[in-house]
């Protein structure tokens, strides 16, 4: 079957109007999604996009505040993972959800062994799990351990299960991350023959290629809401890059541009700068007082050439020159002294300590690089912080609260507020407008220019591109964690952009 | 908004009732009287007695506070009572001399902890655990497996003398108190320490030595527990490597936890690790001035860190006030 009879097919899933909020956040916005039998449906989206939000409330992990559920033509409502199972709603995670300790037929069975005199018969199950591995053609004892496979085996052990549990509905989110070239390709050989038997399987992955590779449509969220769905055989991939990251070039974005670039002399070159597994190829250079972006889709490796820039990972090869003179950043301690500054995309994980005060966090960065002995008097931390309060803006009661009970773009601005307290010549901001609403987006990207004046240099990550298109005298982009483009000056436009993130001959 | 008051508040009502129930309940609890210069009364027994688990504790508060733990305290309190007893024993060695060994006992201790934990990233409870079992087995080889008795006057002298009538424990004690007090919080160390216990991720990324403080943090703990070891030894005038220090590190964490220090890391308070450990020794006085037995000293310290910790948790006062204002 391929994608045109799969159009005509029956709809087997139909999600309409669905909504759910977190607190402070709309996730999902009346998104509709709609899987047919016998189709191969890639949902697409950046992050904050909502594709795993959407994903949970399939499977019973979250329940929605709107929304229908249909399952061929019968409204459902999974209250739990284990009641979508039961429903024929089975999902096999990038990290499988199996116990490496217990044998590839043990996993198999779980939770449902076959019984035979009120004990478990594990001659049955062994039968069973290698007559289920056979028919996706993996050839495996039963009686191992499924810790001694690879994961490309593990995610077929979870698949057989999940088709053992009658699924009609397969739900792959990210199977394909840590997976080879050949492991990817017998795991699409699975996934092709599957939609054949009449399953619907939704797939979600980051690797543009492999998305056109196997999918019969698309759709695609962006921040909550469904932007589209279009079959794949008419979409070119510039088209749903577009789509994803969202193109609506307004005046705004045309009107205000960085100031010109300034002529000074690079303050830091990087040179193929890379790590095995993480990115490679990075090469860029920052002059005092110049922005430059990293643009990609996610997962092409902007976060990694970050980490490696600021030492929080070791690079394998290249080089870094700060001032011409060559560096080897060794830590995100030894960075700080070399004052950079790192805004992490993870706020909550890596960003913020939560118990402790603005003040202290505020203080932290600064601290750290005067070291423990130092200790910044609590009057200076006081100024310091209310200083900072002040210029970003922070929404704070005091400069004692705990910063955990600030809202996200508070919490955004008290870890700027760290970084510039440490009064650094380089600084690096990932995704520092990601989850937080606009008037404190605005009030970021005023705040970089203003940092731009005082010749700070700075490089910036993200998913938006108009914001990068402001912000940015020059664009280096990224693909499938390689970079692939360097724009600047006039080439610095979203359309260009676009262009370069999507590749492959067919824009 | 209304601010949530101090967790060591809680603590410290729990030590005020306990001492109002003695005032009550034992004559003579809040006697204080001088005999031979030297202060005495149940009061004053509870600070003495008290002086080694807050040693530990000190050092424990710190170790908590980054997300770890110590279960080796008690060993270590066996292995520095073993080598001071037998400096005194078989080398006359003067007091200064003998504290000086244990302290470095106590740093080379503690930086094993902070070594196990820190460089190679072994859980705190398991990295631990290796010195808590073996340290026994290190102080009894180091005794032979005999208990050392001794009589030299100057390591007698840490129990059982006095500066300005107070026993020498309790001023060994408030030193302890005060040097930890001005390292963590008249240095960054502290914050440091918090930083890393509460999000240690983000404190890696702003550039906090990680592995310092934790590494830090132990040899605060194993120094604590070293001073202890002196302590206990000199009380009993002998090292017993099976039963000096037993269980001194669960002591400890009682305190820590009673005092309101969380056992997930982050903020600590030292006060609150003070006033648990006041706590505890209070209990412990009072079921032996009121003749219980003492076999119930566990159940009842059991129970009390129990009622303490629950006073602490917000939720429960929550449930308990609720459930008032509905009845």
């Amino acid at each position: 079957m391929d994608g045109d009879a799969a159009r005509s097919a029956p709809e087997l899933l139909r999600l309409r109007g669905i909504r759910k909020e977190f607190p402070g956040v709309v996730a999902l916005d009346g998104v509709d999604f709609t899987l047919r039998a016998g189709e191969i449906h890639s949902l697409m989206g950046e992050n904050g996009a909502g594709k795993s939000t959407l994903i949970k409330v399939l499977t019973g992990v979250h329940q929605p505040e709107a929304g229908t559920i249909e399952l061929q033509g019968r409204r459902i409502r999974p209250r739990s993972a284990h009641d979508a199972v039961a429903l024929g709603i089975s999902t096999v995670y990038q990290e499988v959800n199996l116990v490496p300790y217990l044998t590839v037929a043990e996993n198999f069975v779980l939770g449902r062994e076959p019984l035979r005199r009120g004990r478990i018969d594990w001659r049955e199950a062994n039968r069973r799990a290698a007559e289920a591995l056979e028919r996706l053609d993996v050839c495996v004892d039963p009686a191992s351990t499924l810790g001694s496979h690879s994961l490309a085996v593990q995610q077929m052990v979870a698949i057989a299960r999940a088709l053992d549990q009658n699924a009609r509905v397969l739900v792959l989110d990210e199977p394909t991350s840590s997976l080879d070239a050949r492991e990817v390709e017998s795991l699409f050989g699975v996934m092709r023959r599957l939609r054949e038997e009449g399953l619907g399987i939704l797939f979600v992955s980051h690797f543009l290629d492999q998305v056109f590779a196997v999918s019969d449509r698309f759709t695609v969220l962006r921040n909550g809401r469904l932007v589209g769905e279009l079959p794949a055989a008419e979409t070119t991939r510039l088209r749903l890059v577009s789509l994803m990251l969202g193109r609506e070039v307004d005046e705004q974005s045309l009107s205000r541009r960085p100031d010109p670039a300034p002529g000074a002399p690079p303050m830091l070159e990087v040179r193929d700068l890379g790590r095995r597994g993480a990115v490679e190829g990075v090469t860029l250079e920052v002059r005092p007082g110049e922005t430059v972006g990293l643009a990609g889709l996610l997962g092409s490796g902007r976060t990694e050439a970050a980490r490696l820039l600021f030492g929080a990972d070791r690079p394998d090869r290249g080089e870094v020159r700060l001032e011409g003179r060559r560096v080897r950043i060794r830590s995100p301690r030894h960075a700080l002294r070399l004052r950079f500054g790192f805004c992490p995309e993870d706020r909550k994980s890596a960003g913020i300590v939560p118990s402790l005060s603005v003040r202290e966090n505020i203080a932290l960065a600064l601290q750290a690089r005067r070291g423990w002995l130092r200790r910044l008097s609590p009057k200076r931390q006081r100024e310091l912080a209310n200083r900072f309060i002040e210029a970003l803006g922070i929404a704070t009661p005091d400069a004692e609260k705990a910063v955990g009970t600030l809202s996200g773009g508070n919490q955004q601005k008290v870890i700027l507020a760290r970084w510039l307290a440490s009064e650094p010549r380089f600084l690096i901001l990932d995704e520092p407008t990601r989850g937080i609403d606009v008037g404190s987006k605005a009030e970021i990207e005023r705040l970089m220019a203003d940092l731009r004046r005082q010749g700070l240099g700075m490089l910036f990550i993200s998913s938006e591109l108009e914001e990068v298109v402001r912000a940015c005298h020059r664009v280096c982009v990224l693909r499938d964690r390689r970079q692939v483009g360097s724009l600047e000056g006039a080439g610095v436009e979203t359309g260009e952009i676009l262009r370069t993130i999507a590749g492959g001959g067919d824009a | 908004m209304r601010r949530s008051l101090h967790p060591t508040v809680w603590t410290l009502l729990a030590l005020v009732l306990l001492l109002a129930a003695n005032l009550a309940l034992t004559p003579g609890f809040f006697h204080v009287g001088v005999r031979d210069g030297r202060l005495y009364g149940s009061l004053i027994d509870v600070l003495n007695h008290s002086s080694p688990v807050l040693l530990a504790a000190l050092g424990m508060t710190l170790v908590i506070a980054t997300k770890g733990v110590d279960l080796s305290v008690g060993s270590v309190v066996a292995i520095s009572g073993a080598v001071a007893a037998l400096m005194v024993t078989k080398g006359q060695a003067p007091l200064a001399q003998v504290a000086m060994v244990a302290i470095g006992v106590g740093l080379a201790l503690g930086a094993w902890n902070g070594l196990l934990v820190s460089v190679l990233g072994i859980q705190p409870m398991v990295a631990t655990l290796v010195l808590m079992v073996s340290g026994r087995g290190i102080a009894q080889l180091l005794t032979d497996g005999q208990i050392i008795t001794f009589q030299d006057p100057g390591l007698a002298s840490v129990a059982g003398g006095s500066v300005w009538g107070m026993p020498n424990p309790v001023m060994v004690a408030a030193a302890g108190l005060a040097l930890v007090a001005v390292l963590a919080r008249w240095t960054a160390f502290g914050t440091m320490v918090e930083a890393v216990g509460d999000n240690e991720r983000a404190a890696l990324l702003s550039g906090v030595p990680v592995r310092w403080i934790k590494l830090g943090a132990y040899l605060v703990a194993g120094v604590g527990s070293a001073v202890a070891g002196l302590i206990v030894c000199s009380f009993t005038k002998a090292a017993d490597a099976n039963n000096a220090g037993l269980y001194l590190e669960l002591d400890a964490i009682l305190a820590v936890v009673a005092g309101g220090t969380a056992m997930t890391g982050g903020r600590f308070t030292l006060l609150g690790t003070v006033v648990g450990a006041l706590i505890l020794q209070t209990l412990t006085t009072t079921i032996l001035t009121k003749g219980v037995p003492v076999q119930w000293t566990l159940v009842v310290k059991a129970v009390a860190v129990l009622l303490v910790c629950l006073l602490q948790s917000e939720e429960f006062r929550a449930k308990v006030l609720a459930r008032r204002a509905a009845a």
